[in-house]
């Protein structure tokens, strides 16, 4: 399920800025406990975004994406009320979407 | 009633060439599982060999944003901006990580091309920008200091 994110979508000129801030450990599986034991990896990999639920932008990521993830992009159209959706998924397999409205 | 059928066929008409053009537009961003092989090269050449990259160009009209100091190698701002036409595609590589591909992201045509984010950064290194328009590669590179690793140190 994860936690949730914080997502920001303002319309200014017929251009949507998104900001996308992931709940997110971000574990690189080369980090070790101070007992030595190395901290199994578990990162988000796959990112969609989607207007008004048309897909505009897809991203693979690797472990290396700083943790808890921010994100910030920008896409032609959407005006304020229209829908910005963010989902993940980790190398575990959990997912997670969540929705904003454009203000 | 002749007149309300013709309508609703229009209305159909006009639904499956909407599905048509959805479906043209899938190939664009033909969302391909998460490239193991590319995610875990170690070597710039390895990466660039990986996501299919031969002899990039490196470009004046990418621009990275970032400061030329990290404090914390753990969270590094980074912003690349393409000025090439029918940029597709952005991703962020980190010559000196343990692993080097570090983000891909795949642009829709409705996307201006222009991505932020964060990296973690282990040591002081080359950040490079790979933007694919109309099929062939372009870089632009950064090197940007560290001072404090951000990979369990």
């Amino acid at each position: 399920m994860g936690l949730p994110m914080k997502i920001r979508a303002t319309s200014k000129d017929g251009v949507t800025e998104v900001k996308v801030l992931m709940n997110h450990v971000m574990e690189t599986g080369l980090r070790k406990e101070p007992s030595g034991e190395i901290v199994p990896a578990l990162f988000i990999n796959e990112v969609t975004a989607k207007l008004n639920d048309k897909v505009v932008m897809q991203a693979q990521w690797g472990p290396a994406v700083a943790r808890n993830p921010y994100l910030a992009f920008k896409v032609k159209g959407g005006k304020s009320g229209d829908k910005v959706s963010i989902s993940w998924k980790d190398s575990s397999g959990d997912a997670r979407t969540d929705d904003a409205t454009i203000s | 009633m002749n007149l309300r059928h013709q309508a609703s066929r229009r209305g159909f008409l006009r639904l499956t060439g909407l599905a048509a053009s959805v479906l043209a537009l899938a190939p664009r961003l033909a969302f391909a599982a998460w490239n193991k092989a590319a995610f875990e090269t170690k070597a710039l050449a390895d990466a660039y060999k990986a996501l299919g990259v031969e002899s990039p160009i490196a470009s004046g009209d990418i621009q990275i944003n970032a400061s030329d100091i990290a404090e914390n190698g753990a969270v590094v701002p980074v912003e690349a901006i393409s000025k090439i036409p029918n940029t597709t595609q952005i991703s962020f590589l980190v010559e000196k990580n343990p692993t080097t591909l570090t983000a891909q992201f795949d642009l829709g045509p409705d996307m201006l091309p222009e991505i932020s984010t964060r990296l973690k950064m282990a040591q002081t290194s080359n950040v490079i920008a790979l933007v694919k328009a109309d099929g062939k590669f372009y870089t632009a590179t950064k090197e940007i200091k560290v001072t404090l690793g951000g990979c369990g140190g």
